[in-house]
């Protein structure tokens, strides 16, 4: 009932709180800075220098904006009434914009209006003063870039302007630029030694390129000399610590990569003896899967993009792994036993798909998308982590631990263990090994069908896809040591992050070759692999 | 000598005769190119592959040694001759330096690299061709052979090599010209290489060659020795409780192997005008195998014939309908693993066997 009656009322009443919200404080503080902007076309420099100060004292919203135009020499003051404009480039001339109402003039002539003259102190002022009101911007992305742009400039001018607006921060980051520009300002200015001191330490503990560079003039001052540059040594090796982190980081997921493509061979190569060099190419299938799945969402259900790969996965090992199948009852069981055929034939049919794809789908490479999920990048200290590798990562090691779970609990995995353990034997204990054989490749393909939705959110997705990975593939299974799943990730990830360990030393062609002649010299002496089988089955 | 020639090896070689004089002629003005002249480079190009074939059979077919690697031997004979061919143009090169190649120059490459020195000579450049990749065999086998690397692991080590190799020929740093290669080469002995006298002589050159191989391949697995490695090949573990060093017969027939594919990539190269890093692609070596398998493994003959088919094939379909020549060898590697284990050569032997088995038994039938 209340309500009811108060309706009539409610529209004045918002109107009135509107204008005494708006209308009061603005009226409050504005009168200072129109007076103030005003005044600026006349007196001497000197006055003007003083009028300059003042206005960013006010903290009006626009006062940015017309110390800005007055810097630029774009604020001029029209010679007719005498009010304060800003010139704007447009396509027929200058256009005018009054400076303190915003309202656009429109079109000025040339010699109407005349320009607010600034020297080269007033200039450096202005810039100072810009800088400050920014660092006072209610958006905290201008306070942040405000705070980072001082910080590079490290003008002892700002100083006091810093310690304003670091008193009114409150989010942490932005107070931490804050103070750490502050500090770069510190240490060009006659302070005590003990504050130039505490700035050292903010910039030690900030501790990355830029801090270096901020320190490195003053690393001979006989004051902090000792403490800057036991400062720089410190950065210097946290940044080789960061920068061996990065490594470590790219090795992994290099090794994630090289174990998805590997696993699969490995399980192939152990229960059967048999190399599988259309490998790479199942790979590459999985990756066409996906770029097909993905094509077919954008012409029929564009809002499921995000799940695409989702949907692609359990495509993928459907076809790799029926391609699979299908080579193992074809081809690979009528060559048992004769390793080096099956190495041969199985290279056949790698062809065969190669060109296949070519034909389908054309030679050039296809675009498969990220989904947003997959997208971007984050950082942790000065480490950049993209999210689509930090993604592979953890799909890599999911597939690993559920291949681990099928061959240690299932049953499947139990006769597949037997297979490889004692084909005779397990035969002898009624396991059909031809079957299993069948599964087991199919699996094997399955996860190269994996792979390929792996790798397609991070190659290129041709044709050649699955050559450039079958050598690595290889080398790692026969680094790891066939028939043990815990070969192949010990190689993958050892191979991966040995290999961008080298990166830096050696560049990418060179680490990659010693990388090789390592593998060849390590089969030396484990000519099974690191995990090699041992026993009478082994020498079969 | 008689030993060593038997009908097969005897019909093979006068027919290797019969083309290695007939086509030049064919192909010469006398005749009025009765076959267009680019035809002995390519067919000699063929005889090329062939002794590549032959080298690779010696050790697949005779000894088990599957090698995936043996398009790095062919590359690197191909690469020593290259370099004197390099060092033969001399300042004819578009820098006109009298010493440097024109990639050197373009490098900003002072001084020869010492690896480069003495390729200025036929002779050195000749001992080159073999020692390079046999050395490189021989250290490669002494190692694999001696840990006792065997089967599928060999044949992946020897395609890592190659692959290694050819990421490592890629680098400009490397000084052999980085991914271009070698090329522009003007003369060989100071005879012109575009003349139709010189492209005869390597024909004629390559085909002596391939004679040459056959022979020695076949005196090497007729002799005592290659009763041994034919042991090898069928039961490693038995040969070796029986006394014999496994390892030395294999690396001595590795290591002869190398050297003879090297001499054809040798001779392969002036007759194609350049050598470039994706010969040593690991695609190439197992197309090497293939050529062995369908001619038939353990033969020697058949190897160079299936050298001759294939790449005839490639050249024939590449150029008529270029999507089809990887399903055709692909199906190729298939069909012949599958159905023809002993090759086109096998089959026939066993064909003809078994008519002769069908003859003599008619024949009994008509005597009783």
């Amino acid at each position: 009932m209340k309500i009811v009656l108060c309706l009539p009322f409610r529209p004045y009443l918002a109107a009135l709180l509107m204008a005494l919200l708006v209308v009061l404080p603005a009226a409050g503080r504005t009168a200072g800075f129109e007076e103030l902007v005003e005044r600026l076309p006349h007196g001497s420099y000197a006055d003007r220098a003083k009028v300059i100060d003042a206005i960013s004292r006010t903290g009006d919203p626009r006062a940015a904006e017309v110390l800005n135009a007055l810097l630029e020499g774009r604020l001029h003051a029209r010679k007719d009434d005498g009010r304060i404009v800003i010139l704007v480039d447009s396509a027929g001339g200058a256009t005018a914009i009054d400076a303190l109402s915003g309202e656009n003039l429109g079109g000025v002539l040339a010699g109407s209006t005349e320009k607010i003259k600034t020297n080269n102190r007033l200039r450096g002022m202005l810039r100072t003063a810009i800088g400050a009101l920014s660092l006072m911007s209610p958006d905290r992305e201008t306070r942040l870039m405000a705070a980072q742009s001082v910080f590079a400039s490290g003008d002892p001018a700002n100083i006091e302007a810093l310690d304003a607006a670091l008193a009114a921060e409150s989010d942490r980051q932005v107070a931490t630029a804050l103070a750490e520009a502050r500090a770069v300002a510190i240490l060009d200015t006659d302070a005590p030694v003990e504050e130039k001191r505490a700035a050292v330490a903010i910039l030690r503990a900030r501790g990355d390129a830029a801090a270096q560079a901020a320190l490195a003039p003053h690393a001979s001052d006989p004051a902090i000399g000792n403490e800057v540059r036991e400062a720089l040594s410190r950065i210097e090796q946290a940044q080789r610590v960061w920068a061996i982190a990065q490594n470590v980081w790219y090795g992994l997921s290099l090794g994630s990569v090289l174990m998805l493509a590997a696993i699969g061979l490995a399980i192939t190569f152990g229960v059967m003896g048999v190399i599988n060099m259309a490998h790479g190419e199942l790979v590459m299938l999985g990756a066409y899967t996906t770029f097909a799945v993905q094509e077919a969402i954008r012409g029929a259900a564009p809002w499921l993009f995000d799940w695409s790969l989702l949907i692609a996965a359990p495509l993928a090992v459907l076809v790799a792994g029926s391609v699979g199948i299908a080579i193992e009852r074809g081809i690979v069981r009528h060559l048992y036993g004769r390793p080096l055929e099956t190495l041969l034939a199985t290279w056949g049919v790698s062809l065969i798909l190669q060109q296949a794809v070519r034909t389908i789908f054309g030679p050039n490479n296809r675009e498969v998308g990220n989904p947003s999920w997959m997208s971007g990048a984050f950082e942790i200290g000065q480490m950049t982590v993209t999210w689509s590798r930090l993604w592979i990562l953890i799909f890599a090691l999911a597939v690993f631990f559920a291949l681990l779970l099928v061959l240690r609990r299932s049953f499947f995995g139990l006769q597949m263990r037997a297979v490889t353990q004692n084909r005779p034997m397990a035969a002898e204990m009624g396991i059909d090994t031809g079957r299993i054989d069948a599964l087991t490749f199919g699996l094997g393909a399955g996860i190269a069908g994996l792979a390929g939705v792996a790798l397609s959110q991070i190659d290129n997705v041709s044709p050649n896809l699955g050559q450039s990975y079958i050598v690595d593939s290889f080398m790692v299974v026969v680094f790891g040591g066939a028939g043990n799943l815990w070969g192949a990730f010990a190689g993958a990830f050892g191979l991966g992050i040995t290999n961008k360990l080298l990166e830096p030393w050696t560049g990418a062609v060179l680490g990659k070759i010693l990388m090789l002649v390592f593998i060849i010299l390590f089969i030396q002496k484990r000519p099974r692999g690191l995990f090699a089988l041992r026993g009478r089955a082994a020498e079969a | 000598m008689a030993r060593l020639i038997d009908r097969r090896m005897g019909v093979f070689l006068a027919g290797l005769f019969i083309l290695t004089v007939a086509l030049p002629m064919a192909s010469s003005a006398a005749a009025g190119q009765l076959v267009p002249a680019y035809l002995v480079s390519l067919v000699g190009k063929y005889l090329c592959y062939a002794l590549l074939a032959v080298a690779l059979d010696l050790v697949w077919g005779f000894c088990g040694i599957l090698s995936l690697g043996h398009g790095a031997f062919f590359a690197l004979g191909g690469y020593a001759m290259g370099m004197y061919l390099m060092r033969q143009i001399g300042p004819r090169g578009v820098y006109g330096d009298p010493v440097l190649p024109d990639f050197m120059v373009f490098l900003n490459w002072q001084e020869l690299p010492w690896f480069w020195l003495g390729f200025d000579r036929f002779w050195f450049a000749a001992l080159m061709v073999m020692a390079a990749p046999g050395l490189l065999a021989f250290v490669f086998g002494w190692f694999a052979f001696r840990s006792r690397v065997s089967g599928v692991y060999l044949s992946i080590i020897t395609q890592a090599m190659t692959y290694a190799l050819m990421l490592a020929f890629f680098r400009n740093e490397m000084g052999f010209g980085g991914n271009n290669g070698l090329t522009d080469f003007k003369d060989i002995l100071g005879l012109d290489l575009t003349a139709a006298s010189t492209r005869t002589g390597l024909f004629v050159a390559s085909a002596v060659a391939l004679a040459g191989g056959l022979m020695i391949a076949r005196w090497i697995t007729a002799s005592r020795l290659g009763r041994v490695l034919v042991a090898i090949r069928d039961a490693e573990e038995r040969t070796r409780f029986l006394g014999y060093r496994v390892e030395h017969y294999k690396l001595f027939v590795f290591t002869v192997s190398a050297a003879m594919a090297g001499v054809a990539g040798a001779l392969y190269v002036p007759q194609v005008g350049i050598i470039n890093p994706g010969e040593f692609s690991p695609a190439n070596s197992i197309e090497i195998v293939i050529w062995v398998a369908l001619g038939g493994r353990g033969t020697l003959i058949g190897a160079a014939l299936g050298a001759f088919l294939v790449t005839l094939a490639k050249t024939v379909l590449t150029g008529w309908l270029p999507e089809l020549w990887l399903f055709a060898l692909g199906g190729l590697f298939i069909m012949v693993t599958l159905w023809l284990p002993g090759g086109v050569l096998g089959a026939i032997e066993t064909g003809l066997t078994r008519l002769r088995a069908f003859a003599s038994m008619r024949t009994k039938e008509i005597e009783t």
